[in-house]
């Protein structure tokens, strides 16, 4: 093991590798404008989550009753809300905490749901049938309706809805890893990796899980639209985040109490940015495994 | 469903003057593919001409664009191919510009296609009856109410045993030779002028493949039928086919009736490939260009000394007398038990009332079989598919573990050792593989330097390596000797061609300076002239580092010239053993005569 990181790295031909995969990048969006598209929207996204409370024009905390209820104009561009909050700085102050959600979440469930995958479809047998049975237990239950149910037993915390979105998604990552470890188990490679003194733990790491990554990028990119939609789902309904915390999913029911009296900037602009962000990752997840499967290259 | 105009034109010659003028005239075709880097051309200026009855054979190796010449005749290409210029002509029927209609009902009921897989040719989920009957109710040669009774006639033309029972059977239940009947029966089955083999049978053992090709030629001579036999097998096409093509880099190089290719070979190309061929009475370096295309990295002292000593000498003479060496590797009763297939075993089967006897659900792979490979020995390990050659290898690698029996390697009981434990032991480094498939035994996420170094990394503690440096000198110290170029080593494997991975493959194989290597046919993946190169490197490894061979394979003159003894297994039990000279000239076992006698022998 000593002996292995600086010939990994020898190997991996650092400088000239980024450059390539740079390159390889800038064909890609070349070839398939949305993937650009995507990857802009994802720029925007990172940026409004990095400095988006610093470059905000207001605190998104201040309440003004003097203010409240404006429609969008040139002050407030989303316009206020009933406390005469500014919609905008809420709306970009909120990216930072949904996306935080929605990334903690997938990388949870993707450690988790990825080992637990790839090991059932390698080794087979009793992991196979634990592993198996665990997501179909979660499976058997309505997806939102167990992520409540967890949210509400373990306390109504952010770190909570993080580990229900990925309870929920863990069977997703289960499968398709399975899957594709089972294809790659017979493999030569990996018998030749036996030969050469691997054990079985370090063949599923270094040698089947290279192989799954570009898929489960796909995964990892399309679940995180969807933690993001749960997690504003749950704060929706009451759940986890709590006011006056900006969140997307608390200002579209906050909002949707005035849609009927005519104030529907509140809940639509929440409700933009949340099929913003979707949608996103929902193109992004072609785009990234073009680019990080070697066999595309050429 | 016919196309009323190709039925016109289809008739427009008199059956007299189909008979002598030619069925299928290709001229001047060039096929272009539209790729990332621009045009390719895959098929350049190409003439071929089939006459009625004839049996043409196009010789390639990979990329010579032999099946994208077929696949154009059917005009199945993708769709980033095209037809840049020339002419077909099927019968009077411009193929090149023809209606997409006109096509549908040329394919299958003029001009039908056999393929390489025989398994993914076929539907995997329909009976093998159901899809012949397919055709034929598609191209009206049979009503809903006869269909039956045509197939079992069909499968009985292409002597498939109880074809009563077999059109029920789904393609998985079927051996490879079978589903190749199937195929052939499937292509048959309308009665085409014209019948395209593409590597028919490619992947099938010598016995089958003898007799799926005496079954096409027998079935189409019959029929007066012409055919196109695409292989990159020289010998095969020099025996069943009366005229041959040879196709180097799209372009035809030679054509010239099928006695006389062996015989007086034109082309520098085709030379090449007549030597490259394995055939009785050559030697290893023999298979080899005069002047080697790859110099050899290796101080050689030993490849041009066979050649000195004539025609056939025994390249084992040049080693340790092996006869007296000490046993490395002992295998004493090797004995290999698994469940049998389709027998429901445990609770379902008490649950649906089959108990099967316990005798039945055992399946013996490898049934009693012992020998020995000595220091410095190469020893053939000789059968067809299922005969148990394979699983002895794996079991001897200590990957899977035996039933019963003694392994002993170097004086230690390495069988006592769980294969599970194996990939830590010491002896581990000891005993090393090259994989039959080059492609699948590389990772494709690690480079070619990667791969070479995975062994040294963790079982290399005796080469002392320390640091990155040091390790790219071993890799590139190891590239060296398996004659890999060193500027290759920093691509991933989909960037490699064939034996470029197979040198991969022995560089990796060799990092450990094992004593054993296990050889499970390191070239049947390969081409003839790649494979010559190959297992002329081989050779030369073996002399410089002293190691032993066990080469698992089907190919008796592959085995013959790189092995000192061979040993013919069936059904999981030893049929013969003895020198390699001695079980190809006198062959004491029929069994050995049966395998002998099913290669091709082609007319020199």
């Amino acid at each position: 093991m000593t002996l292995a990181n600086p010939a990994d790295r020898g190997s991996a031909s650092s400088s000239s590798g980024l450059a390539a995969t740079l390159r390889h990048a800038k064909y890609v969006i070349s070839e398939n404008p949305v993937t650009g598209l995507a990857f802009g929207m994802f720029l925007v996204l990172i940026v409004a989550a990095a400095i988006g409370p610093y470059i905000v024009p207001y605190d998104p905390l201040a309440s003004d009753t003097k203010a409240a209820l404006q429609a969008p104009s040139w002050a407030h561009w989303f316009g206020t809300d009933q406390l005469g909050r500014d919609m905008f700085s809420r709306v970009i102050v909120a990216t930072r905490l949904d996306m935080g959600i929605a990334i903690f979440s997938v990388a949870l469930v993707f450690a988790a749901g990825g080992i637990a995958g790839i090991a059932a479809g390698f080794f087979g047998g009793w992991t196979d049938r634990i592993v198996g049975r665990i997501s179909d237990t979660i499976m058997a239950f309505p997806l939102f309706v167990l992520a409540m149910g967890i949210v509400a037993a373990l306390g109504n915390t952010v770190t909570n809805i993080v580990i229900a979105t990925a309870i929920i998604n863990f069977p997703l990552y289960v499968r398709v890893a399975r899957a594709e470890a089972a294809i790659r188990r017979q493999s030569g490679f990996i018998q030749a990796a036996r030969l050469t003194g691997n054990g079985e733990w370090r063949i599923l790491l270094t040698q089947i899980l290279p192989n799954i990554l570009p898929i489960m990028m796909v995964q990892m990119s399309l679940t995180m639209g969807y933690a993001i939609l749960n997690a504003a789902g749950l704060s929706f309904i009451g759940l986890g985040v709590r006011p006056p915390t900006p969140e997307w999913g608390i200002m579209v029911a906050e909002g949707s109490a005035f849609i009927v009296s005519g104030e529907w900037w509140i809940a639509l602009f929440p409700g933009l940015a949340l099929m913003f962000a979707v949608f996103c990752f929902n193109l992004l997840g072609d785009g990234l495994r073009d680019i990080v499967d070697p066999q595309r290259r050429t | 469903m016919h196309g009323v105009i190709d039925m016109t034109q289809a008739t427009t010659l008199t059956p007299a003057e189909e008979a002598r003028g030619p069925l299928l005239e290709v001229h001047h075709l060039t096929v272009e593919f539209a790729t990332r880097k621009g045009i390719v051309t895959a098929v350049k200026q190409v003439d071929l001409t089939v006459r009625k009855g004839e049996t043409l054979g196009i010789v390639g190796e990979s990329g010579s664009g032999k099946s994208v010449t077929s696949y154009t005749l059917m005009r199945i290409l993708d769709r980033a191919g095209r037809i840049a210029e020339g002419t077909i002509t099927f019968s009077g029927i411009d193929v090149a510009n023809a209606t997409e209609r006109t096509m549908r009902d040329l394919r299958g009921r003029e001009i039908s296609m056999i393929f390489q897989n025989p398994r993914a040719a076929l539907n995997p989920i329909r009976k093998v009856g159901d899809q012949i009957g397919d055709v034929l109710l598609h191209h009206l040669q049979a009503e809903p109410r006869n269909v039956k009774a045509k197939v079992i006639e069909i499968l009985e033309q292409v002597r498939i045993a109880r074809p009563q029972e077999r059109y029920h059977a789904y393609p998985f239940e079927l051996s490879g030779g079978m589903c190749q009947r199937i195929v052939i029966a499937l292509a048959l089955a309308c009665q085409p002028q014209l019948l395209i083999a593409d590597e028919p049978t490619t992947g099938l053992d010598v016995t089958t493949q003898k007799a799926v090709m005496d079954l096409v030629t027998e079935l189409t001579r019959a029929r007066g039928m012409s055919t196109i036999l695409i292989t990159h097998d020289l010998g095969l096409a020099a025996t069943y086919c009366d005229t041959v093509v040879v196709m180097e880099k799209g372009k035809v190089v030679e054509t010239a009736p099928a006695e006389q290719i062996f015989r007086a070979p034109q082309h520098p190309y085709t030379q090449k490939l007549v030597r490259a061929t394995p055939r009785p009475g050559i030697a290893l370096s023999d298979l080899l260009p005069e002047a080697p295309a790859v110099p050899s990295p290796l101080p050689v002292g030993e490849r041009s000394a066979p050649q000195a000593m004539g025609e056939g000498a025994q390249t084992s003479s040049q080693m340790p007398d092996p006869v007296h060496a000490a046993p490395l590797l002992k295998v004493e009763n090797l004995l290999k038990e698994y469940p049998r297939q389709g027998v429901p075993m445990g609770f379902f089967a008490g649950l649906m009332g089959k108990k099967a006897p316990p005798e039945d659900a055992l399946f013996r792979a490898v049934d009693g079989l012992s020998f020995e490979v000595k220091k410095g020995e190469s020893v053939g390990l000789v059968g067809e598919s299922g005969c148990g050659k394979s699983t002895t290898s794996t079991i001897v690698m200590r990957l899977i573990d035996a039933t019963s029996g003694k392994i002993t390697f170097d004086g230690m009981d390495i069988g006592a050792i769980p294969a599970k434990e194996f990939a830590h032991h010491p002896m581990r480094r000891r005993i090393q593989m090259v994989f039959q498939d080059p492609t699948d035994s590389l990772n494709p996420r690690y480079t070619a330097a990667r791969a070479i170094a995975d062994p040294l990394l963790r079982m290399g503690e005796q080469f002392g390596i320390r640091g990155a440096a040091q390790m790219r000198a071993k890799v590139e110290e190891l590239a060296t000797m398996a004659g890999l170029p060193l500027d290759l080593l920093d691509r991933f494997p989909h960037q490699l061609s064939g034996g470029q991975k197979a040198r991969v493959g022995i560089a990796r194989a060799i990092a450990l300076k094992p004593d054993l290597v296990i050889l499970d046919e390191p070239t049947a993946a390969l081409d003839v002239s790649v494979q010559a190169v190959v297992l002329n490197l081989l050779e030369e490894l073996k002399q410089t580092l002293g190691m032993s061979y066990l080469f698992v394979s089907h190919d008796l003159h592959v085995v013959r010239l790189l092995c000192d003894r061979v040993i013919v297994m069936r059904q999981g039990k030893m049929v013969e053993e003895g020198t390699s000279e001695q079980v190809l000239e006198a062959p004491k076992a029929a069994y050995t005569r049966e395998l002998i006698a099913a290669i091709p022998h082609p007319p020199v």
